[in-house]
């Protein structure tokens, strides 16, 4: 189990469980700052800030069939079954890309969309959003996306917090581009600067292995639109695995994949997807609890082969604070 | 009127030899998966261009450390002047997705 302490900028308490099938993360507005946000958001939402939890899966790559996970959609149809199984269901569910495998043929790579739809909706919660990966969207600009998904970018509030759906893929090359970053610009003027904003996307927006493609290359202006605010928090995906990192005012989490994981781009000569493990099928897939312990925040990785924190019962196990300690 | 000639011509020849050499310009092709060639020498402290032709579709050349970033679409080559500073062997990745094969559309810059 690794421990990691983030110094914490944000009033948002956070609290993650990594469930193997992707991140589970729990949101506390804090009654400092309730009165103002709710100010703020109450008049648009009618919604008072008050915690809530979220669920992050990443990368299903509907329709991948290859060496590096013979499974297909398993690991999806698993992860479906382990937040469904939660006593507490999450509010939201967000969807950071790479939903499909792309295909040469639309006909065949919209059949992989509504396949992917079809699993995402057994999930007992009914909002759930979604943006492109590559794999998505880089190669029709993103209309196979729209005409089964939706628009790639949006933004909406919940329970005083400003979530930012933002698409860094669509444009062939790994950026956002002038028309998003305006309307960017002009989202977030609305509001004061302790408004928590959660960015969820698909590709790093920062330059966390740019030889492996791992990055956005408009990403610090990006940044550089959010950096008034107190506290944001990007959640991405596409990197297949685990990733913390903070960078000024903002905490950036990635989350695994359920398809197959890449090694660590620190110690790794090679971007080379790492290699399917028979008797443990879901080999790298693991629980993640991110926990406020006063002025830091600490985070647990636990792998999800440990029989007795696997599964719902472990993720709700996870929940119960302090029964792993 | 020999003294001016003598002086003009003197002239012309300064002006043309502070003229900056033309830079060597290194042609690299780009189609699903490949660059063309996939290696490409260059020297540390000298000027070169990189021009970028995609034969197929639009293609990336992303070469950070050195400063290359290209997007060539079909029939619209891009191109850089660079002046590498340090010796070392480069990774080059095209950062257009292109398909299936995307992930090893790479090559090398060596810079001696």
């Amino acid at each position: 189990m690794a421990n990691r302490p983030f110094d914490r900028r944000s009033f948002l308490r956070l609290s993650a469980a990594s469930i193997g099938t992707g991140a589970l993360l729990q949101f506390f507005p804090s009654t400092a700052h309730a009165k103002t946000i709710g100010s703020l958001l109450g008049r648009k939402t009618g919604e008072a800030p008050s915690p809530f939890t979220v669920v992050q899966l990443s990368d299903t790559h509907v329709g991948f069939n290859g060496p590096p996970d013979p499974l297909g959609t398993a690991a999806f149809e698993r992860a479906v079954e382990t937040i469904n199984a939660l006593s507490t269901q999450p509010d939201l569910i967000l969807f950071t890309g790479d939903l499909t495998h792309d295909a040469d043929d639309p006909a065949e790579h919209s059949k992989r969309f509504a396949r992917f739809k079809e699993i995402a909706g057994r999930l007992r919660v009914q909002k759930r959003f979604f943006v492109p990966g590559e794999h998505d969207a880089a190669l029709d600009g993103g209309s196979l996306f729209r005409e089964h998904l939706g628009e790639t970018h949006r933004s909406f509030d919940h329970k005083g917090v400003h979530f930012v759906a933002l698409d860094n893929v669509s444009r062939g090359r790994p950026a956002v581009g002038k028309e998003q970053l305006a309307w960017l610009k002009s989202d977030v003027a609305r509001y004061s600067k302790e408004t928590p904003i959660v960015v969820f996307t698909h590709r790093p927006l920062f330059d966390l292995k740019p030889e492996w493609e791992w990055f956005t290359s408009d990403g610090d202006a990006v940044m550089n639109v959010l950096a008034p605010f107190d506290a944001v928090t990007v959640l991405y995906g596409h990197i297949h695995r685990e990733q913390h990192t903070t960078l000024a005012n903002a905490q950036h989490h990635a989350a695994r994949s359920l398809i197959f994981a890449f090694p660590d781009p620190a110690t790794a000569a090679e971007k080379k997807p790492l290699p399917f493990d028979a008797a443990q099928p879901f080999r790298n897939l693991g629980i993640r609890r991110i926990t406020d312990s006063g002025p830091r925040l600490t985070i647990d990785d636990i792998e999800l082969t440990k029989r007795e924190v696997a599964g719902a019962n472990g993720v709700a196990q996870l929940l119960r604070q302090g029964e792993l300690s | 009127m020999k003294k001016s000639l003598i002086l003009i011509l003197f002239l012309a020849s300064l002006a043309s030899a502070q003229q900056p050499a033309p830079s060597r310009v290194i042609e690299i092709t780009a189609k699903r998966f490949e660059f063309a060639p996939n290696v490409v020498t260059l020297r540390r402290g000298e000027p070169v261009t990189i021009r970028l032709t995609a034969l197929d579709r639009a293609h990336g050349l992303l070469v950070k450390p050195l400063g290359v970033d290209l997007d060539a679409d079909r029939g619209e080559p891009d191109e850089i002047t660079i002046t590498p500073k340090a010796a070392g062997s480069f990774p080059a990745i095209c950062d257009h997705y292109c398909g299936m094969g995307h992930g090893n559309m790479k090559m090398t810059f060596v810079v001696e």
